[in-house]
């Protein structure tokens, strides 16, 4: 026992003093962050107005396209030629040439540009707005109707959920970003350490150090010393990552909030709030027009609704016991070839699991608590992805005991199994392994 | 009294066997070489004495005591196909593999000073393993292996890799070792060394050990009662007048000296061969002819009668 603590000791903190590790556990926070912070921003910067000029021969747009912030239509009464001239020196985005109909050509319009090719927003806009325009001449034509009738009859639903038991109320959006965030994490996380632990294990092999250690110690002390050690550096990497998010988030929202206070200006700022994430009722009623404040607020507290410390617990445990699986299968390949090169045949069985996880994580968010989603958070294999993906929306808790109990069980196997695979490979040099050999060692 | 016994261990692979209940006993305080051509079984045995791997039948037993995972602090093991972590200090390794064996921080520390200095390399302590060459991290091996002085030491081709200084520094120390009180079981195909260190050897082949004993008693029974002599002055009649006790199986003529080798037989001791020499010249040296473990090894592996190696071949 304490020659694994040494071992453990060593894998630890061989990584964790290394650049890589220090650069992740640095830039992963400030990832995390601004996935929360810049799209606040990204809705408070406006764009640049981008002129369009329009030569209209039909004479159905002029004055109908209607501009925005980021685009702004002028009309030109003069004839193309001389627009086309004038496109240069007018500093113009474009210019939108709208020709007389023909026979064979009843709607169709020309974008002219000069050094720049307009974007994807601005034709789209401008695809848009001619058609709202066009479609609208033909309805009052036709029907006498106007698009603004057709508006005001269409409807939302707000449909907000409300769990009868806690009174507690979520956003389906919500729920699923942060199931598929940690399911995705969990995914990740596994393959980035699982791979450590193969190339920790190929390492000691090629470098021929392998037989002076198990002299020492045995294979299979080495190799939990080594998958204990990692799995150490995972969770420490994790916990810094909660701590710095945490941190910058809060120092963020510290920050805006006295901003925000002091600063009086009532512009618009065309904030698209969520109406169904906001509780209006904690916002401070001093500054009603804060709408930053009032947005950050509604965020918050919508994220705060959700179990958080039981979701971070579930993560944990899922990464771990995932990991610690996955990671002897990860040491059994690993210790089972002479390069990374060869690893490639015996690692399908291992994605396989993992990748099916990932690409039915979709249906899984659709129906979560479906026979899939129940099936596929139970098996060992797939559990620690899947179970993570359900969790927010609420898991009975005798599924998620089964779900745990039957992921340590398949740790347990995964291990023994490895292990078996592991003393016979890991002293065992320029042969090219089959499954059929693998077999074998399983029998020694 | 043996420090090491191995009773009938058999190990059986998918396909082959490994070891065909060998036993081999090991003296205390000696050098036992453990010879036998390449896939012999000698890993797998000296694997099982590890226990890295376990015999399917059969025992070792060290100092009497059937082998148990405690007692592997009592054994070093330089491995052939050995290496260190190569982005790690050296000094860092060494501690963590001293502290693997046993030994606590402040005792290899300790030992680990001591021969840096002795070998000379303390200002290797801070660099990387990769930085040194073969023969750099070959020492450092070595310190790793007899660190923290095990009773029973395992060498398999200790020299690979040294150029024939830094050979000569480890031979010494073997020596020492073995003087101090160390048991040495040294596996290699340089007969050489196993001549120049070797107290007893056993000889592996085919999964069976084939001989066993002290290299002294198995030289003299591979001896074949021949002597090499040299005669001046020498009269040519000499092949034909010898009566049958001594039979010229080889001879040489140079520089009038006659160079023979000559097969005692009927019992007769050399000094009727010398009187009967004497008749027909000078008798100018005269030694026995004892086969060298290589004679020896290549006899036994190839399963054939003795041949001497061209040192004292006289056709050749």
């Amino acid at each position: 026992m304490k020659k694994t603590l040494i071992i453990i000791k060593r894998e630890y903190l061989s990584r964790v003093k290394k650049r890589s590790f220090i650069v992740m556990t640095i830039l992963g926070p400030i990832l995390m962050a601004s996935l929360m912070i810049v799209p606040f921003f990204i809705s408070k910067w406006g764009e640049d107005t981008k002129n369009i000029d329009v030569v209209d021969e039909t004479g159905i747009y002029v004055d109908h396209l209607t501009s925005n912030k980021s685009v702004q239509f002028n009309y030109l009464p003069t004839n193309i030629k001389t627009a086309k001239d004038n496109l240069i020196k007018s500093g113009s985005y474009c210019l939108l040439y709208i020709p007389k109909p023909t026979l064979t050509d009843s709607n169709s319009a020309l974008l002219y540009y000069s050094n720049k090719q307009p974007g994807i927003s601005v034709t789209s806009y401008v695809h848009e707005k001619m058609k709202y325009v066009l479609e609208n001449k033909m309805l009052h034509d036709k029907y006498g109707l106007d698009k603004k009738d057709i508006e005001s009859v269409k409807t939302t639903i707000d449909l907000k959920m409300e769990n009868v038991q806690t009174g507690e109320n979520s956003s389906p959006e919500l729920t699923m970003m942060i199931g598929l965030f940690a399911g995705i994490l969990i995914y990740i996380s596994i393959f980035m350490f699982g791979s450590q632990v193969m190339r920790g294990v190929i390492e000691e092999k090629t470098s021929r150090i392998i037989e002076v250690i198990v002299s020492s110690v045995k294979p299979f002390q080495l190799l939990m010393g080594k998958i204990t050690g990692i799995a150490l550096v995972g969770l420490t990497q994790f916990m810094l990552w909660i701590v710095l998010t945490l941190g910058i988030v809060t120092v963020f929202q510290a920050s805006v909030f006295t901003a925000t206070k002091k600063n009086v200006s009532t512009e618009q700022k065309g904030i698209n709030v969520q109406q169904h994430t906001l509780m209006t009722n904690t916002i401070d009623k001093s500054t009603p027009k804060d709408e930053d404040t009032e947005m950050m607020n509604s965020v918050m507290h919508s994220v705060g609704s959700y179990n958080y410390v039981m979701i971070i617990l579930m993560f944990l445990f899922f990464f771990l016991f995932g990991y610690l699986l996955y990671g002897a299968l990860f040491a059994a390949i690993g210790s089972a070839v002479d390069n990374e090169a060869d690893t490639q045949q015996f690692m399908l069985p291992i994605t396989i699991p993992l990748i099916l996880a990932f690409v039915l994580s979709q249906t899984i968010i659709n129906n979560p608590q479906g026979p899939l989603a129940f099936w596929f958070s139970i098996i060992p294999l797939t559990s620690p992805i899947v179970m993570m993906i359900r969790l927010p929306f609420g898991v009975p808790t005798y599924e998620l005991i089964l779900s745990m109990g039957l992921l340590v069980l398949g740790f347990l196997g995964a291990t023994w199994f490895a292990a078996k695979i592991y003393r016979t490979g890991i002293l065992m040099y320029g042969k090219k392994v089959s499954y059929k050999e693998l077999w074998k060692w399983l029998k020694y | 009294m043996d420090i090491l016994v191995t009773h009938n261990i058999t190990k059986r692979f998918a396909n082959h066997v490994a070891l065909n209940g060998v036993s081999i006993s090991v003296p205390q305080q000696s050098i036992y070489g453990l010879l036998g051509p390449n896939g012999a079984g000698k890993t797998t045995l000296i694997r099982i004495i590890n226990m890295i791997t376990g015999p399917d039948e059969g025992e070792v037993l060290l100092n009497g005591e059937k082998l148990r995972q405690n007692h592997i602090e009592q054994i070093g093991y330089l491995p052939e196909e050995r290496g260190l972590y190569k982005k790690m200090k050296v000094g860092e390794q060494a501690l963590y593999l001293a502290q693997l064996k046993g030994l606590s921080r402040a005792d290899a520390m300790k030992k680990l000073k001591y021969w840096f200095e002795k070998f000379e390399i303390a200002g290797w302590w801070n660099r990387k393993v990769e930085e040194l060459s073969k023969g750099m991290q070959q020492k450092i091996q070595f310190i790793v292996t007899v660190l923290h002085e095990p009773k029973l030491l395992i060498f398999d081709e200790p020299f690979s890799g040294f150029d024939p200084i830094n050979a000569n520094i480890i031979k010494d120390e073997i020596i020492r070792l073995k003087e101090n009180g160390a048991t040495i079981i040294f596996s290699t195909h340089n007969m050489s060394s196993v001549e120049e260190l070797c107290d007893d050897i056993a000889l592996i082949n085919k999964s069976n050990k084939i001989l066993e004993g002290k290299v002294k008693e198995i030289k003299d029974t591979y001896k074949d009662n021949v002597y090499q002599v040299e005669l001046t002055g020498y009269n040519h009649e000499l092949k034909h007048q010898l009566n049958g006790d001594f039979i010229i199986e080889q001879e040489a003529h140079a520089d009038d000296i006659l160079t023979a080798n000559i097969k005692i037989r009927n019992g007769k001791s050399t000094n009727e061969m010398i009187q009967a020499l004497m008749q027909f010249g000078n008798v100018h040296a005269i030694r026995e002819i004892i086969p060298t473990m290589n004679d020896i090894f290549i006899a036994k592996v190839n399963n054939d009668t003795l041949k001497y190696n061209s040192a004292t071949n006289l056709t050749e």
